[in-house]
């Protein structure tokens, strides 16, 4: 088969950020996958929710002060990382760095938080229905969290070696906000249902 | 993009660009370049290293057989037991595990896999690239698919075979009756392919919308990648729900959990909405890519373009979406409210308004082109005629009084081997005559083609066929034997001497396999004369399947110009990379750079399936497990100086 030439791609760069790139939509393919998770994890709440005479079922409504301060941390965190998302677009690889070890710090200590956060449900998993739900959502958002914690640092250290200066990298800490995007809206849902539909 | 466009400068100023271009380089270089770039190590190491999707896809291929082949005589060893009422040849323990080896086999372990197989495979080629998007996470993926379903096959072997049926229904697999670890095997299995199977969607979605060629706008998609895309999607929101669902048994099982505990407050019907809220979509799962082979293999085979593209791609979407609504259908007798159930019945009718859109394009196309009966359309046109069948049954069973009277009965095992055999099993045997060319470089034997669709479709007939008047007279499923005085015997005899002409066809399907793999005739690049990329490619693929990548100008390109194609310049071919495009209209944006093969996909697997499967026995397994884990995914991750990273 004779092949003609009709289009040049010699011009084209090798990363973009956002959509642009294949990464931002495995990262966002995720993130549905992940959400369907949490939907249907948080659907399995109501369905126990509806079916008990009492909800919650044989104990208090949890305690607010951890999940609140989580929620507080969270949402804060939202301001350092679209500032790295924009360091990150500017090629900006000093700041990138500095803000990649805020970021970590920024995981790390809603994960400490959450030491007293399982205490203050009031109720262990093997309870009752009601416990074993709000343990699951728990564990299922700090499974998420530490991943993305895990994915920042070992990002974090990457940008401080000499395979950091490569512009893909900062591709990488772009989806790498994106992601933690998820991580905090994520909590926002789950904090109204663990925290808040008890009290309603 | 400020910075990109200074990256871009700074390049510039250090002597333009990168590498070596397919720019002014004669053919014979250009293909020596690119099968450095490209192979795939000779030896143990290659073998395990490889992220070719090419040898990952036919690795998968042969692997859901296998699985196959094992459900098939699974399904044999029942047919033997059922042959005469009140026979000893199998107890009720047994049995138990036999038919639920034989039917989760057939669905998580064969069915979705061999079909994101041929994805894996063929989407690829069909748009024009070189490799799907995230080619570590595809052989991850494989591995992890593998290990699952080796897994519940050693159990077996153990006397730790799963026991309560291919939807594992609490309290039977539950803390209270559940016996030993049988269910446990069960629910860490469907956690193995549940990932794998999410690995392939996500890499499926961003090969399709990233990675099409140039002027394969939304339009000019192959219908069959629609249809794997569509797929993807579904399984994307399908599949959470039965790793939910399954952890949540598990954690029921081996940490005293309630979700499934009546007496705590949890719900035992809890576990049929999750399960089946994945459970029906899953039969879409299985039956959407199947729509796609039909759609490929029809326009090749009677001549012409198929009829109302259009109209197919909007039925496939609609097929997606309405999969979600029809899950309380499978529990019907489960005592929900009556308008809940209305509602159920009204969608599962709807649902046969697109396939029905199907076949109609599908019988239009057949009607205006000139049929060439080969084997693949052989088994497109069994395909409509069984599935019709399998979807008028499926219009009744919607019908809430109907399902009352023949629910857990061989009716109903009828009517979803008729759609998941005939629905996907058909087109699947289609594919494997059609694509097997492309993939070995020659063709299957077209005599034992036609003894083979000949066998498998009148076997299919006879075997599943009189299972509906079995089910109509009253026997119920699952069961091991039944009285002398139901007078069953005859049916159940000939169904199952019918079961050993199907298993004939099936043995002559492998056989044309292995003898056309050493004598089948040539192929050459298009032996059928059919239109889409992957028939450009040579019989079988080079590693980078197109010297040149090629740009789309038309739905049915090879039609359009038969003689040239045209082609991208200006990619690297001393390093891996593919072009990245816009979504909608497939224009280039970027030359992405491809993974290179590396053993850590194949090392994270052990680390996640080792990890997996100790949590069978202790819940702290998922903490020391995390770190084998970690290990993998960071050297997987770790960038180890490939030469793309440069720019």
């Amino acid at each position: 088969m004779k092949k003609r030439p009709v289009v040049d791609v010699s011009h084209l760069p090798t990363y973009d950020f956002g959509a642009a790139s294949p990464m931002w939509w495995g990262t966002l393919a995720f993130i549905a996958l992940e959400a369907a998770g949490f939907a249907l994890a948080i659907g399995t709440y109501f369905y126990l929710a509806v079916l008990a005479q009492h909800w919650p079922i044989a104990a208090p409504a949890p305690d607010l002060a951890p999940g609140t301060a989580i929620l507080i941390i969270l949402l804060a965190s939202i301001v350092p990382n679209h500032i790295v998302d924009r360091w990150a677009r500017q090629h900006n690889l000093q700041k990138v760095r500095g803000g990649m070890v805020i970021m970590t710090i920024a995981g790390i200590v809603p994960l400490i938080v959450r030491i007293w956060e399982f205490p203050a449900l009031h109720i262990s998993w093997d309870q009752n229905a009601y416990g074993s739900i709000v343990w699951f959502l728990l564990s299922l958002h700090t499974s998420h969290l530490l991943t993305d914690v895990g994915d920042t640092i070992v990002l974090a250290v990457l940008m401080f070696t000499q395979k950091g200066k490569a512009g893909r990298r900062l591709s990488d800490v772009s989806d790498n906000v994106f992601y933690w995007d998820f991580v905090v809206a994520s909590w926002v849902v789950l904090y109204l249902v663990i925290y808040w539909t008890p009290r309603m | 993009m400020s910075g990109i466009r200074q990256k871009k400068a700074e390049r510039i100023q250090e002597g333009g660009p990168k590498g070596i271009r397919d720019t002014s380089i004669d053919e014979a270089r250009l293909r020596a370049f690119l099968a450095h770039a490209w192979q795939t190590p000779k030896g143990l190491y290659g073998w395990l290293a490889t992220v070719d999707h090419k040898l990952i896809g036919r690795r998968y291929v042969v692997t859901a057989f296998l699985f196959f082949i094992f459900a098939g005589l699974s399904a044999l060893a029942m047919r033997f037991q059922l042959a005469a009422p009140e026979a000893g040849r199998i107890g009720p323990d047994l049995y138990n595990q036999l038919f639920t080896m034989h039917g989760t086999t057939m669905m998580f372990l064969f069915a979705v896999p061999v079909m994101e197989a041929f994805a894996v495979y063929l989407v690829p080629l069909m748009i024009g690239t070189r490799n799907v998007a995230f080619p570590r996470l595809n052989a991850f993926s494989y591995w992890i698919y593998v290990s699952g379903g080796m897994m519940i096959w050693i159990a077996f072997a153990f006397n730790t075979g799963a026991d309560a049926g291919w939807f594992s229904y609490v309290p039977l697999a539950g803390p209270d009756y559940g016996i030993g670890k049988r269910p446990d095997f069960w629910a860490q299995m469907v956690t193995y392919t549940e990932v794998s199977a999410l690995a392939v969607a996500v890499e499926i979605i961003a090969t399709v919308f990233k990675q099409r060629a140039p002027g394969m706008t939304l339009d000019r998609i192959p219908l069959y990648v629609w249809s794997v895309l569509v797929t993807a999607f579904v399984i994307l929101f399908a599949m959470p729900a039965v790793m939910v669902s399954s952890t949540m048994l598990i954690l029921d099982r081996l940490v005293a959990t309630k979700f499934f505990d009546s007496a705590a407050g949890g719900d035992v019907l809890l576990w049929q909405h999750l399960f089946w809220f994945f459970g029906h979509p899953e039969v879409y799962i299985i039956f959407i890519p199947a729509t796609g082979f039909v759609s490929a293999i029809l326009p090749t085979f009677v001549r012409r373009p198929v009829f109302g593209y259009l109209g197919i791609v909007l039925s496939l979407i609609a097929i997606g979406f309405l999969s979600f609504g029809l899950w309380v259908h499978h529990m019907f007798a489960t005592g929900l409210p009556q308008l809940g159930e209305s509602f159920f019945t009204a969608s599962s009718m709807m649902i046969a308004i697109p396939s029905g859109i199907q076949i109609f394009c599908w019988i239009a196309t057949i009607w205006g082109g000139k049929p060439i009966f080969a084997t693949p359309l052989l088994f497109v046109l069994g395909f409509i005629f069984t599935f019709v069948i399998g979807g008028l049954t499926g219009v009744m069973v919607a019908s809430v009084p109907l399902d009352l009277q023949v629910h857990d009965t061989y009716f109903v095992v009828a009517h979803f081997h008729y759609v998941l055999v005939g629905g996907a099993v058909f087109p699947l045997l289609g594919a494997v005559y059609y694509w097997f060319p492309k993939v070995t470089g020659r063709l299957l034997s077209e005599r034992l083609g036609h003894w083979n669709f000949w066998f498998i479709f009148v076997g299919f007939n006879l075997t599943f066929f009189p299972m509906h008047i079995l089910g109509l007279q009253g026997m119920p499923r699952r069961v091991y034997t039944y009285p002398l005085e139901s007078g069953w015997g005859s049916v159940n005899l000939f169904i199952s001497l019918s079961s050993l002409v199907l298993f004939a066809g099936f043995a002559l399907f492998f056989l044309n396999m292995l003898l056309s793999l050493r004598n089948g005739h040539l192929a050459g690049d298009n032996p059928w004369g059919a239109s889409t990329l992957e028939w450009a490619a040579t019989s079988p693929p080079p590693s980078y399947n197109f010297p040149h990548l090629p740009v789309v100008t038309h739905r049915d390109p090879l039609w359009a110009e038969p003689d040239t194609l045209p082609v991208i310049e200006g990619l690297r071919v001393d390093a891996r990379e593919v072009v990245g495009g816009t979504v909608a209209d497939a224009v280039p944006q970027l030359r992405v750079p491809s993974a290179d093969n590396s053993i850590w996909p194949l090392l994270s697997a052990i680390a996640v399936g080792g990890t997996f499967f100790a949590s069978i026995y202790t819940p702290w397994a998922v903490v020391w497990g995390a770190i084998p884990v970690s290990i993998g995914f960071i050297c997987w991750f770790w960038p180890k100086g490939e030469p793309e990273d440069e720019e």
